[in-house]
């Protein structure tokens, strides 16, 4: 029984999840409460979106270190187009929203498609650079709530069966990512490039275009969650989501993807993120400092890690070969 | 009734014995109860289809997985692997089915990690560690430079670098998880010689093979497994090969080179003086509807590079390929595919499955586009092809959900030639097609590739077993460093004129 939970590692979370619910809630009633409930969820509902994006890059064997600052530049340059032009309709700002996250993304999986550049490395630079970007876009002001129109701030709190629009949206993107993993060629691909990038070119995939549109979904997502950002703290400046790239991939690693890529599913990141999600909000209600807070969350994570990479070693060392070893193939680009 | 002895018991006191050994893996029991003795000076074969629990115990013998139930005695006395450490400190060694060595590592770190030579101040002693790594590889008769990363060896030189990896450590007791499973039959004396010596220097040796021909060349004793299950054990001598086949599937096998002639059709690839830079120059030959194309040589002769290109993993600098009369170029596999060319690889592990995928996305991951409707996969669909491949080689596995992963190394080989057929190609190759796989599984698979060519199919085969090219091939083309040797008709083939014009003895 106990062997069967280990098994499927999204069950485990699940149980440890509804532990800490039943663990916070007894010390403070009220805390497991639907109401409560649907408002971790919706508070949480950008780390999901963000963590869905990094698990796809994460997946084809790369890492995407530029979400943060993708969510900074595009969040201030919606927050300046709606206090510029406050008749555009919303739709369109999101659709511009989504624009400008993709292109951000595809110029991260360009560099790693066709200048083979290390992703890390890739993302490392363009974090710095976006930010910069935000900043020389803006000159380092602010774009504050009264510059900002009615329907951009209100829209994603609007409520519909309980859940605002916001906690809505990362629901549907859930579920598009579902699909888009599981039943699409290029899900497929995507898990087959970071299993074994090799085989998956002698399978006919091109491994460099599958993680290029990867990095392509991250950026848009990130792009969504920039608008999502700045209309929920109802303001746009340099440095939001600082470091929040972090979170995302923590909430991948607890949720099981592997950094190795080819392991790891949808439920996995979801459920990541509302560890940290439940985390985050039930720390203050039982009173405990913020840094403690950093201090717990940290300690989580490399908790995860040690799990997960106890769980590859039992899964497949000698029998899977050295992964990394066959990263790049000589195909003539 | 699990142990029938076909001959003699055994006497002496075994240097290594495993007693009740069981192992199971969830959905299977990989070892049952499973009883086996090594004795100094001896070899003895282990033998047993695929999935048969072979490598398994080859694992628990080195620490790396421990046993659910049974001992091990070492010198008759009780003792406990508890991980890969203990085993190399009781002198047990081996060379695995999957080997797994450092590509950005040189020849030599690769041999001696973990019990390099030091230094009197505790500092690797490079000097020693090169100067011992080229004398282990001389002992292979292998001139491969030590200093050289991992990464530019063939599969076959690999091979000798785990095989001097495991001789590096000194060792009583020596496994051998199909060492010649890449090897041709000159790497293979050699390899034997080694053995031999080691004999002589009052080592026991357990060897796994599926090549009778090789255990009855280097074994003393024999063990058999079946379905995780030991079934017998004796002594070779006076043992017959029917006996042993007959113990290991429960029934006997049929001839296992069904070759039926066909008439040959129309050229369907003609390639002419197809050069690559480093690895072949001037091949020259055309490809007929129908036919079996063998293609022998030494491993390293560049059989496996030139298969490759043709499948556009990489491309040629000289030379012209023309299918169906027209010239064309073939970029990547994604274009060799579509142009009805597929490639079963040699090295499964690195180029063939997805470990981590179950095994029906793996059957289904060149054949999307077949299983898709508008766009979107179909699961169903997938299972139905892997169903349909699976079970012509009698693929032996829980379910087809399970990751490909945790199949036995056999059974993942017919996986990859599942995955491949499946995509209806018009001209198949295949890279030593049956290596890894067991005698009756073989014969499924030859008896396949003959049915494919009698469909119509054009089949280009590597191999380095010399009876499976004699007994399936039309015509067979003699590669040499690189060069042709000569195409000989089918009724020109003999061992003694390939194995001539292969290592270059007139
Ligand atoms: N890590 C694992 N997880 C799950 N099942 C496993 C694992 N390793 C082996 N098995 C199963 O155990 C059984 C025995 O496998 P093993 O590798 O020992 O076979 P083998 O005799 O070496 O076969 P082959 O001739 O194909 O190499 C198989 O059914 C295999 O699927
Ligand atoms: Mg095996």
């Amino acid at each position: 029984m106990l062997k069967q939970l280990f098994k499927y590692r999204e069950m485990l979370l699940v149980v440890i999840i509804a532990v800490l619910l039943a663990a916070f809630s007894a010390r403070s009633p009220g805390f497991a409460k639907p109401a409560n409930l649907a408002n971790i969820f919706n508070d949480t509902s950008i780390l999901i979106i963000l963590a869905l994006g990094q698990m796809t890059v994460i997946l084809t064997k790369s890492i995407d270190l530029s979400v943060a600052a993708n969510v900074a530049f595009t969040g201030m340059a919606v927050g300046m187009l709606n206090a510029a032009y406050p008749g555009m309709p919303l739709a369109l700002i999101i659709l511009i929203a989504l624009g400008i996250g993709a292109v951000l993304g595809a110029i991260n999986g360009l560099f790693v498609w066709k200048l083979g550049i290390p992703s890390i490395v890739v993302t490392l630079g363009t974090l710095t650079i976006y930010r910069g970007m935000a900043f020389v876009l803006s000159g380092g002001a602010w774009v504050n709530a009264h510059q900002m129109t009615e329907t951009f701030l209100q829209t994603p709190r609007q409520l519909f069966l309980g859940l605002p629009i916001l906690g809505w949206t990362a629901i549907v993107i859930v579920a598009i990512m579902y699909l888009v993993m599981s039943r699409t060629f290029l899900g497929r691909a995507i898990y087959a490039s970071g299993g074994n990038p090799t085989a998956a070119v002698y399978a006919g995939i091109d491994v460099g275009r599958t993680r290029f549109f990867a990095f392509v979904i991250s950026g848009m997502l990130a792009g969504l969650c920039a608008y999502l950002w700045v209309s929920r703290y109802a303001v746009a400046y340099v440095d939001i989501a600082a470091g929040f790239e972090l979170d995302t991939v923590a909430a991948c690693v607890i949720g099981g993807i592997s950094t190795l890529g080819g392991i790891g599913s949808v439920a996995g990141a979801v459920l990541g993120a509302l560890f940290l999600g439940v985390i985050k909000n039930a720390l203050p209600v039982i009173d405990i400092s913020p840094f403690a807070q950093m201090a717990i969350s940290g300690s989580v994570i490399i908790a995860a890690v040690i799990f997960n990479a106890r769980q590859e070693r039992r899964r497949g060392r000698i029998i899977l070969r050295d992964r990394g070893a066959s990263e790049q193939i000589e195909v003539a680009a | 009734m699990n142990q029938i002895a076909l001959s003699e018991p055994l006497l002496d006191t075994p240097l290594l014995e495993m007693r009740g050994i069981s192992k199971s893996f969830p959905g299977v029991k990989a070892l049952n109860v499973v009883n086996i003795a090594l004795y100094a000076g001896k070899v003895t074969a282990l033998i047993g289809e695929n999935g048969a629990g072979k490598s398994t115990l080859v694992k628990i013998l080195t620490g790396i997985y421990q046993s659910d139930e049974g001992e091990i005695h070492v010198d008759g006395k009780p003792v406990a692997f508890n991980n890969a450490q203990d085993a190399i400190d009781f002198g047990v060694t081996a060379i695995h089915q999957e080997t797994v060595l450092f590509d950005e590592l040189s020849v030599a770190e690769n041999i001696f990690l973990g019990h390099s030579p030091k230094t009197r101040l505790g500092f690797v002693n490079w000097k020693a560690v090169n100067a011992r790594a080229l004398a282990l590889l001389h002992s292979l008769e292998s001139n491969i430079d030590p200093r050289t990363r991992l990464k530019n060896l063939s599969i076959a030189q690999r091979h000798l670098v785990a095989i001097a990896r495991a001789l590096s450590v000194d060792a009583r007791i020596v496994i051998m998880d199909e060492p010649t499973a890449a090897l041709s039959r000159k790497e293979v004396d050699d390899l034997f010689q080694i053995v031999k010596r080691l004999k002589a220097q009052g080592k026991a040796i357990l060897f796994i093979s599926h090549k009778f021909d090789e255990v009855y060349e280097i074994a003393d004793n024999f063990a058999v497994f079946r379905d995780g299950k030991a079934v017998g054990s004796g002594v070779i001598a006076g043992t017959g090969q029917d006996d042993i086949v007959r113990l290991m599937v429960g029934r006997s096998i049929e001839h296992a080179f069904p070759k039926v002639d066909i008439p040959l059709g129309e050229t369907v690839l003609a390639i002419e003086n197809y050069t690559h830079p480093t690895e072949f120059r001037d091949i020259t030959f055309a490809l007929r509807k129908g036919e079996i194309f063998g293609i022998y040589g030494l491993v390293g002769a560049g059989r496996s590079e030139i298969c490759q290109s043709l499948f556009g993993v990489t491309r040629p600098s000289g030379g012209k390929l023309k299918l169906n009369g027209k010239e064309i170029l073939i970029r990547s596999p994604g274009e060799a595919i579509k142009a009805g060319i597929v490639y079963v690889p040699e090295e499964r592990g690195r180029h063939g499955a997805v470990l981590q995928l179950p095994i029906y996305q793996n059957i289904s991951l060149p054949s999307l586009t077949r299983t898709s409707r508008s766009g979107f996969l179909r699961a169903a669909e997938e299972f139905a092809l892997a169903r349909k491949y699976a079970e012509r080689f009698d693929l032996r596995a829980a379910a087809f959900s399970v990751p490909v992963g945790t199949l036995s190394g056999g059974n993942q080989q017919k996986v990859v030639i599942g995955k491949w057929l499946a995509t209806q190609p018009k001209i198949l190759i295949l890279d030593e097609p049956t290596k890894g796989i067991d005698i009756g599984s073989k014969a499924a698979v030859h008896a396949f590739i003959s049915e494919l060519a009698a469909e119509g199919l054009s089949i280009i085969m590597v191999s380095s077993e010399l009876p499976e090219i004699l007994g399936m091939s039309d015509r067979v083309l003699v590669m040499r460093e690189g060069l042709s040797a000569g195409i000989y008709e089918r009724n020109h083939l003999s061992a003694e004129t390939l194995v001539r014009a292969a290592t270059g003895n007139a």
